[in-house]
């Protein structure tokens, strides 16, 4: 009998490299995982393969099931149907490693309001049964200037600390991956962009991070990206790739507020139109051929009050344009 | 996973502090025994004196004259009314108007004077025991000292018996006759239940609702480190209460402790251990803290009026003795009772221990069948 042959026992299994997925590589490969709540179907046949040392995007509008995918990513929820290794443990079974493993910070803010920023450091720690409890906490108090403020109850912070928190807690343990549902709704662009330092510095160190956000600039910050809506999964790739899944082409249009709101009006389902978009006191006016795309703008070329010129297709308007040509009838 | 003890640890510190901070419950917990015990202890202590008192006399002698002029002026009777026949008397103390009705039969004072020791009868509404009490209590002692006073002199030797008058006390609507000592039992078991049953109730849904749910089911805690990490404050905040008042019981009250105290917490212990798994389950089952709250109240009402604390147990109708037997506090009441007036060990304790044990077993059944691992 060959030593390959031999039963082993799970746990040793799990502990061998070999048998953490098909590539010791990836800290997330899911595949086809589903989730339904009652009849709604929320999340279709998801599958993501996250590389270690990653900053993973992961993009979708409100109620598109990011939060529910991340959820069973951690083991938070059992997926109706599918397969998965979660830093090689798998998603269903072995939920417990996984825990321990992983670094979760929830959408809503969900540290106990009711205790001091200490307290809820220290209960953290000791959740995941850490010996050196009181290094860890008074290092991660320094690390995000929390030291001032131990004693605050968590509840009375505002926004932006809250965020701060909630970070310090789940990295508390030195988690190999961090999953952040929109960690940075609602907070301001300095502590946004000091967020954003630190994750790009934990990633330098090692940890993989999949993030999801609303923010464009964010997801450019990103390795690579998810675009997810409706429940599946559209697209994947670096920011690069997916900014040319699609040959996008855009014209800028700019002048009086009014007019360019009937302008859009005008201009919103005419052919070789794929979208229109305001931003400011521009319009941006996508479509996917550029022969057709001028010919539709450029009977508006002579209005005098209005000017044009060619302007780039942002990954805001991919995922737009992702949207539209989604299956959603399938709602 | 094993289970880890610093884990425990910190979940059951992360409780107090919760709780030393939440003043509302921290209060309830407090006031609630307090409030009770200054309210039934009241009852208790209550001497409630000049009650109405109904005579039907058909002895015309000094020596009835006497005795009801002496319970006039020992304070606890007033004589509402002469009553010519039995019908009339009946119908006052089936209306309430009457407390006492006091029956002197013919030839009263004839029988006195030869020793022959004449019956009395005192009817006594007994539905609010703790009112007639003292009332009753007194009434013998009136008779024998104010006869013996006029019977004196020629007549002193029938003072050598113990009461020249055979009184007989009739407790009507109440024959069990429930005594004010009951009230530290029940205040007990309906303390327990209340405080023990709502706040593990809360305990999970609060969590819940405050979305920290999802923060402690990401962390490595297990179910079973969470539940009874919850449990263990509400334990000694139990012993703490019932401390309060079977102190207050013995000091104030005067309630005999005829048993062994040791005994009295051990029951105490299985008491409170069935109403947290039954206030955790509650809390497994219902989505939020309304729900769980309303579970409670569900629970709490039966058992307060078919447990035998509000009406006596043996005067209920046979369903209403069968859901009784149901619930845990119909059984404390009889250990509670049991240990403190009867002095009863663990041997007679047992039938009533059982079936507190039982339902803990079917309760933690339902509760590990609905205790969510997952956010699902
Ligand atoms: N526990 C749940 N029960 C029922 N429906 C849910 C539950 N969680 C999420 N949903 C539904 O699933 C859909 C996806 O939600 P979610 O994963 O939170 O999306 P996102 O995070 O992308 O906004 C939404 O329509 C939401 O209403
Ligand atoms: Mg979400």
């Amino acid at each position: 009998m060959t030593p390959e042959n031999q039963p082993r026992a799970r746990g040793e299994a799990a502990r061998d490299p070999l048998h953490r997925g098909s590539n010791p590589e990836l800290v997330i490969d899911v595949e086809k995982l589903n989730k339904s709540f009652g009849t709604k179907h929320v999340v279709r046949d998801f599958s993501l393969q996250v590389r270690r040392g990653e900053i993973y995007g992961f993009l979708g509008p409100n109620g598109s099931g990011k939060t529910t995918s991340i959820r069973m990513l951690c083991g938070l929820l059992k997926p109706d149907s599918g397969r998965g290794t979660c830093l090689g443990y798998d998603v269903v079974r072995e939920t417990a490693q996984i825990k321990r493993e992983v670094g979760y910070m929830t959408q809503r803010f969900s540290l106990w309001e009711d205790l001091t920023i200490r307290e809820n450091l220290e209960f953290v720690a000791r959740m995941y049964g850490m010996r050196d409890r009181k290094e860890a906490v008074a290092s991660a108090l320094r690390e995000l200037n929390l030291h001032e403020r131990q004693d605050q109850l968590a509840g009375t912070l505002s926004g932006g600390w809250k965020q701060r928190l909630a970070l310090a807690a789940c990295m508390l343990h030195r988690p190999k991956l961090l999953l952040l549902d929109e960690p940075t709704a609602g907070v301001d662009p300095q502590a946004r962009r000091d967020f954003w330092e630190e994750i790009h510095g934990l990633a330098a160190k090692g940890i993989s991070v999949l993030v999801s956000t609303h923010y464009m600039d964010e997801a450019e910050r990103c390795h690579r990206l998810a675009y997810i809506a409706y429940g599946k999964l559209l697209a994947t790739g670096t920011p690069d790739e997916v900014l040319h899944l699609f040959r996008l082409r855009t014209w800028a249009v700019s002048g009086q507020p009014a007019r360019l709101v009937a302008l859009a009006a005008e201009l919103h389902g005419e052919p070789g139109i794929s979208h229109v978009t305001a931003f400011g006191n521009t319009l941006h006016v996508t479509g996917e051929d550029e022969a057709e795309l001028e010919k539709a703008v450029s009977k508006y070329f002579d209005e005098k009050d209005l000017a044009w010129r060619k302007a780039e297709a942002g990954l805001e308007d991919v995922f737009i344009h992702l949207m539209q040509s989604a299956p959603e009838a399938e709602q | 996973m094993r289970f880890s003890w610093s884990r425990w640890v910190g979940i059951i510190v992360k409780e107090f502090i919760q709780l030393k901070r939440d003043r509302l419950t921290f209060g309830m917990i407090i006031g609630i025994p307090v409030i009770q015990l200054i309210l039934f202890g009241y009852a208790i202590n209550s001497d409630p004196k000049r009650l109405p008192t109904a005579v039907l006399s058909a002895d015309a002698s000094a020596y009835s004259r006497t005795l009801l002029a002496a319970m006039q002026t020992s304070g606890y009777f007033r004589i509402e009314k002469n009553v010519a026949d039995e019908n009339e008397l009946e119908e006052m103390m089936a209306h309430g108007t009457v407390q006492f009705a006091v029956t002197i039969p013919e030839n009263f004072g004839r029988k006195l004077v030869r020793g022959e020791r004449p019956v009395l009868l005192v009817e006594a509404d007994a539905s609010d025991p703790a009112a007639i009490g003292n009332a009753v209590a007194a009434l013998a002692q009136i008779a024998s000292s104010s006869l013996n006073r006029d019977l004196g002199g020629s007549l002193a030797e029938l003072k050598a018996v113990a009461s020249p008058i055979d009184m007989r006390v009739h407790r009507r609507y109440n024959p069990e006759g429930v005594t004010a000592y009951n009230i530290v039992p029940g205040l007990l078991g309906t303390i327990l239940t209340m405080t023990m049953v709502l706040m593990t109730g809360l305990a999970m849904t609060r969590e819940r609702e405050r979305g920290t749910f999802e923060n402690l089911l990401s962390t490595p805690a297990l179910p079973i480190e969470v539940m009874t990490g919850k449990i263990i404050p509400y334990i000694l905040i139990g012993l703490v209460q019932v401390t309060l008042i079977v102190v207050a019981a013995l000091l104030l009250f005067k309630v005999p402790m005829q048993g062994n105290p040791l005994l009295l917490y051990f029951v105490v212990l299985i008491f409170i251990a069935a109403n947290l798994t039954l206030g955790i389950t509650f809390s497994s089952v219902a989505r939020n803290q309304l729900q769980s709250m309303q579970m409670t109240f569900f629970f709490f009402l039966p058992s307060i009026l078919l447990s035998g604390f509000m009406f006596p147990f043996r005067g209920m109708p046979d369903w209403a003795q069968w859901l009784g037997s149901l619930l845990p506090l119909t059984h404390f009441l009889v250990l509670v009772r049991g240990i403190m007036l009867k002095g009863n060990t663990l041997d007679e304790l047992w039938p009533a221990i059982w079936p507190i044990l039982a339902f803990m077993l079917v309760v933690i059944g339902i509760g590990l069948g609905f205790y969510k691992r997952t956010l699902d």
